[in-house]
C-alpha cells in the first residue's frame, strides 16, 4: 500500500527511471513502506551498507580498490566534484578560473572549512597533497595527471593555482579528493607508514570511529560538516564476502543498502516483503562490455567481416537473457544519456541475412557444405577469450557463439584466470577476439584506448586500432575546455568508431542498489544514489538504531 | 629416547626451510603481481608509474634475491610489511596486540577450530566405539551413512540452508559475522551469549562436515583392538563386556587418536576459507584468501610459515605423546 504522500514524493523518480526502462516491462518502481507518517527529516539512525571487499587504506591516492574509495569518499573532499548532470561543480573550491589559453587554473577555496581535528583547511593542504602525489616515493597509481602540471602555487591561504604545459581538458576534474591531505598531521611523515591510512582525519560528512578488520568500519556523522550536519548519525560499512550471505543479511535487517544482481532484482526481491520494506533503484553504470577484435588478425582486417559479425549478434537478446533486461545495448564507448554520448551513430540491427551477404562479399563461402564458411580453404573459426569468474561475460560469449554459428562462423570460447589472461594473452596480443569491459571515467577522454600510438605491450589499444582522424579528434578533445567543442569531437569520434567497429559494443550494465524503505531523501541521478548521502534521512518514528554512547 | 627426539627436532629445520622455499617460488610462479590492482587495464597508468610501483615493492629484483631478503627478515622473526596499500606489518594483521582478543584473526580462527575439534572428538569417539562394537548392525549402518552424508555435504551449501532456516525464517540465530551491532554496550554475560549465538552455525557446519574422518578412524582403530588376543583373553576371563571394551580395548584404541590430534594442530590456525567467507568471519582463512587474490606475498608467506611451523610442532607433539603412551616406541 502506498500512501499518497509517498507516491507524490517519488513521481519524479519514476519518470526518470521510466526513461531508462527501455523494453523492460518492470519500470523499476520505487516503493515506500510508510503509511501516513509525516516524512520530516530528522537526525539519527544508522545506515548499514554491505560490501564484498574490505577497504585497504583510507588515503584515496594510495588505494586501488573501490571499497577504499567508497569509504574514503565520505571522509575526504576534493576541490571540485561532479554534479548529477556530470558537470563539474565546486566542493572545497568556492570558484575557479581557467585562463583563456587553458593553461592556468586558479582555485578560490572556501573559507572557514575545518579538518575534524579543528585546524582550518587552507591551500597549503592542497599543495601538500599535490606534492605528495607527484613524489617519487609515494606508491600511487594516479600520479600521471598531476605530472602534467608545470607549476603549482599557493599565493595565499585561500588560493591555489596550477599551470599546465599544454591545455589538458580532464585537468579540472582531477582536483578531486585525491590531492587534499591535512598537512599539519602528515608533513615530514611517510604516509604509507603510520596510522593515518587506518585512522584518517578528513573534513567530509563522516568521521571514522572504529575499524574492526574483516568485519566492519563504523563512521559517525561530522556535526561540523561544511555543507551541514548529515541527518544519518552513523554509517556502518559491513564486510560480508559472500553475496548469498549478504542477501540474507539484507532480508533480516542486518543491512540497509547493497547492490543486487540482476537475478535478485528481477526475481528474488519481487515479493510482498521486499515491496513493503525496500526501495530498489537502477541506473546505468559507467562501464560497458564489448567484444574486441585483434585487428592484426587476417580474419578481422576486413571491416565487412566485423560488420557482418555485428549484424549477426542481437544485442538486445544479450541484455534480456544475460542481464534480465537490466541494461542497455551499447552503441559506442559512452553511457547513454550522458553529454558525450552520441545517439545518432550507425547501428547494426540483428540481420543474419545481411551478415551472410557481407561475409560473401568479403570472400567467405561454405564451399564444402559443412556449415562453416571458408576462404582460400581456411574455415572461419576463431576463439573468444574472456576472464574466469565473470558469468555475465561467459554467458554473453555463449550467446554470441550460438548466433555466429547460424551464419557459418565457428566460435570456441576459452576462459582464463584474470592475471594469465592479461599478462599472457592481452599484453602479448595472443588473441583473436576477447570479451571484456571498460569502466570509464566521468571525463570522456579515451586517448589511451583508441590512440594509434598506444599499442605497445601493456598499453590499452591492444586491438591495434588506427585511424588518423580519430587520433586528431582525441587530441582535440583533451586540449580544449570548451564543452561544445569537446562534444563535437567526441560525437564525430563515435560515428567513426561505429563505422570502423574495432569493438562490437555490447551492453552497458546497470547498477541495482536496494535501500531499506525507511530512508528518505534519495534522489537517483546518472551518477548514482549515494552522492547525496548526507541528505538522506529517516523520519523519527521509523528510526531503528540509537546512537551508542 | 633422547636421540629419537633429537633426530626429530633436527629434521624440523630443513623441512621448514624446504616448505618456505617451495612456497615462495610457487607463489611467484603464479601469474600476476601485487601491483595488478592498480595497473591491470588501467588506462591512467604509464609504464614509468608501473616500474615505480614495482620497484617500491622490491619486485624488480630476481625471485631468488627476494627470497633471500625474505629469509633474512624471517630469521629475525620479522614477516615484513603487507603489500596491500595499508602496509601494515604482517604479524599485526594476524595478531593485532592493540585490539581485543576477539578481534585478532589468529585467535578467532583458533577458537572456532578448537571448539569444533572438541565437538568432533566428543561425538566421533562414542560413535566410533559404538559402531565398532555393533559392527554391521543397523545402528552401524545408519551412523556410517550419517557421517558420510556430513562428509559429502558441501559446507557452503549446508551453511546457506541453515542460515535461511535459523536466520531468515525462525530468527533464532544471526546470519553472519561474530558480533551484533550493539556488542560493545553489552555486559560480559551478554557478550558471551551474543558470541555463542554467532558461533553456533559455523561450529556446527565445520564439526558436522568434519565428523566422518575421525569417527571412521576411531571405529577401525577399535575394531583392530577388539580383534587382539588380549581382548579375547579378557573376555575369556569372564570380564563383563563393558569392562572389556572400556578398560582394556578403549585405551589402546585411543592411541592413534593422539596422532590425529597432533596433526590437526596445524589446521587450527589455517582456518577454513570456505566457511569463514560464507559466515563473514574475520579469521585467518579470510585473510589468506584475500591475500592470495591480491598477491600480497608477505602476508601469504607469513600465514604459510606459521601454519608450517605449527604443523611440524604438532607432529612432534604427536610423536612425544605417542612415546609417552606406547612403551614400544620409547625403547627405540
Amino acid at each position: 500500500m502506498f500512501s499518497a504522500v509517498a507516491k507524490k514524493l517519488f513521481i519524479p523518480l519514476l519518470v526518470l527511471l521510466a526513461l531508462s526502462a527501455c523494453r523492460n516491462k518492470e519500470p523499476g518502481a520505487v516503493r515506500a513502506a510508510s503509511e501516513n507518517i509525516p516524512l520530516l527529516p530528522a537526525y539519527g539512525d544508522a545506515l548499514l551498507e554491505g560490501s564484498i571487499g574490505e577497504p585497504t587504506v583510507l588515503i584515496p591516492m594510495l588505494a586501488g580498490d573501490s571499497a577504499s574509495h567508497q569509504v574514503a569518499g565520505l571522509i575526504f573532499n576534493g576541490l571540485v566534484k561532479y554534479d548529477t548532470d556530470l558537470s563539474i561543480i565546486g566542493d572545497l573550491a568556492e570558484s575557479w578560473k581557467i585562463s583563456k589559453d587553458g593553461l592556468v587554473i586558479t582555485f578560490h577555496l572556501k573559507k572557514g572549512v575545518k579538518w575534524t581535528d579543528g585546524v582550518e583547511f587552507t591551500s597549503d593542504d592542497v599543495m601538500f597533497g599535490y606534492k605528495t602525489i607527484i613524489n617519487e616515493k609515494t606508491p600511487t597509481a594516479y600520479a600521471e595527471d598531476y605530472l602534467q602540471v608545470k607549476k603549482a602555487e599557493a599565493p595565499d591561504k585561500y588560493t591555489f593555482r596550477v599551470t599546465y604545459g599544454k591545455p589538458f581538458a580532464p585537468a579540472l576534474s582531477t582536483w578531486g579528493d585525491l590531492v587534499v591531505l591535512p598537512k599539519h598531521l602528515l608533513e615530514g611523515k611517510d604516509i604509507t607508514k603510520g596510522s593515518f591510512g587506518r585512522g584518517p582525519v578528513g573534513m567530509g560528512p563522516y568521521i571514522l570511529k572504529n575499524w574492526i578488520p574483516g568485519q566492519e568500519l563504523k563512521l559517525a556523522s561530522n556535526h561540523e560538516y561544511f555543507e551541514g550536519r548529515p541527518y544519518i548519525d552513523q554509517y556502518i560499512y559491513r564486510i560480508i564476502p559472500d553475496p548469498a550471505t549478504m542477501f540474507l543479511e539484507l532480508q533480516t535487517g542486518g543491512l540497509d543498502l547493497m547492490g543486487l544482481t540482476p537475478l535478485q532484482y528481477t526475481k528474488q526481491t519481487e515479493t510482498d516483503y521486499f515491496r513493503k520494506n525496500f526501495q530498489k533503484f537502477r541506473y546505468p553504470t559507467f562501464a560497458y562490455t564489448y567484444m574486441g577484435f585483434n585487428l592484426k588478425h587476417p580474419f578481422f582486417q576486413d571491416v565487412r567481416v566485423r560488420r557482418a559479425i555485428a549484424h549477426a549478434i542481437d544485442k538486445q537478446e544479450i541484455v534480456d537473457v544475460v542481464l534480465f533486461g537490466l541494461g542497455k545495448p551499447a552503441t559506442g564507448p559512452y553511457v547513454p544519456n550522458t553529454w558525450p554520448y552520441n545517439p545518432n551513430v550507425k547501428k547494426y540491427e540483428y540481420n543474419p541475412g545481411k551478415a551472410k551477404r557481407l561475409l560473401e562479399e568479403a570472400g567467405w563461402k561454405d564451399t564444402n557444405g559443412d556449415g562453416v564458411l571458408e576462404k582460400n580453404g581456411r574455415p572461419f573459426r576463431f576463439t573468444i577469450l574472456t576472464n574466469m569468474g565473470n558469468s555475465l561475460r561467459t554467458n554473453t560469449a555463449t550467446i554470441i557463439q550460438w548466433r555466429l554459428a547460424k551464419v557459418g562462423i565457428k566460435v570456441d570460447i576459452r576462459t582464463l584466470e584474470w592475471s594469465t589472461f592479461v599478462n599472457q594473452f592481452i599484453d602479448k596480443r595472443r588473441f583473436e577476439a576477447v570479451i571484456l569491459g571498460w569502466g570509464i571515467g566521468l571525463d570522456p577522454d579515451q586517448y589511451d584506448i583508441w590512440y594509434s600510438g598506444k599499442t605497445k605491450e601493456k598499453e590499452f589499444n591492444f586491438v591495434s586500432y588506427s585511424n588518423p582522424e580519430v587520433d586528431a579528434l582525441l587530441e582535440k578533445g583533451r586540449r580544449t575546455f570548451d564543452l561544445e567543442e569537446r562534444k563535437k569531437a567526441y560525437f564525430r569520434m563515435q560515428e567513426i568508431l561505429a563505422e570502423d567497429l574495432p569493438y562490437i559494443f555490447l551492453y552497458v550494465p546497470e547498477a541495482l542498489p536496494i535501500v531499506q524503505a525507511r530512508f528518505k531523501g534519495i534522489k537517483p541521478s546518472p551518477i548514482g544514489i549515494e552522492y547525496n548521502l548526507p541528505k538522506w534521512y529517516v523520519p523519527e518514528p521509523l528510526q531503528r538504531h540509537a546512537m551508542e554512547p | 629416547m633422547p636421540t629419537y627426539l633429537m633426530k626429530r627436532l633436527v629434521e624440523i629445520v630443513p623441512t621448514l626451510f624446504g616448505i618456505t622455499l617451495i612456497s615462495f617460488f610457487i607463489i611467484h610462479l603464479a601469474p600476476g603481481k601485487p601491483t595488478d590492482i592498480f595497473t591491470e587495464l588501467n588506462p591512467k597508468i604509464t609504464p614509468e608509474a608501473r616500474e615505480r610501483l614495482e620497484k617500491y615493492y622490491g619486485l624488480d629484483k630476481p625471485v631468488p634475491v627476494q627470497y633471500w631478503m625474505w629469509l633474512k627478515r624471517v630469521a629475525k622473526l620479522d614477516f615484513g610489511e603487507s603489500f596491500s596499500p595499508d602496509r601494515r606489518p604482517v604479524i599485526q594483521k594476524i595478531w593485532d596486540g592493540k585490539r581485543p582478543l576477539i578481534e585478532r584473526r589468529l585467535f578467532v580462527t583458533f577458537m572456532i577450530n578448537v571448539l569444533s575439534l572438541i565437538i568432533i572428538l566428543a561425538f566421533a569417539i562414542p560413535i566410533g566405539i559404538s559402531s565398532a562394537t555393533r559392527r554391521n548392525s543397523l545402528y552401524d549402518k545408519v551412523m556410517t551413512t550419517t557421517v558420510f552424508v556430513g562428509f559429502a555435504t558441501p559446507s557452503f551449501w549446508l551453511a546457506l540452508l541453515l542460515m535461511i532456516l535459523f536466520g531468515a525464517h525462525l530468527h533464532w540465530l544471526p546470519i553472519s559475522q561474530l558480533k551484533s551491532m550493539n556488542f560493545d554496550s553489552l555486559s560480559l554475560a551478554g557478550k558471551i551469549w551474543d558470541l555463542s549465538k554467532h558461533l553456533v552455525l559455523p561450529i556446527f557446519v565445520s564439526a558436522f562436515t568434519g565428523l566422518a574422518g575421525d569417527s571412521r578412524f576411531m571405529r577401525s582403530s577399535m575394531l583392530e583392538v577388539i580383534g587382539q588376543d588380549y581382548v579375547t583373553v579378557a573376555r575369556a576371563k569372564g570380564l563383563s563386556e563393558r569392562l572389556v571394551i572400556y578398560r582394556h580395548a578403549f585405551r589402546n584404541a585411543l592411541l592413534p587418536i593422539i596422532t590425529l590430534i597432533g596433526l590437526s594442530i596445524g589446521g587450527l590456525v589455517g582456518g577454513s576459507v570456505i566457511f569463514e567467507n560464507i559466515f563473514g568471519i574475520p579469521g585467518m582463512g579470510q585473510l589468506f584468501y584475500m591475500s592470495v587474490m591480491t598477491r600480497d606475498y608477505p602476508t601469504v608467506m607469513g600465514i604459510l610459515t606459521i601454519g608450517a611451523v605449527l604443523t611440524l610442532l604438532g607432529n612432534l607433539l604427536a610423536d612425544i605423546g605417542y612415546m609417552l603412551a606406547d612403551p614400544r616406541i620409547r625403547t627405540r
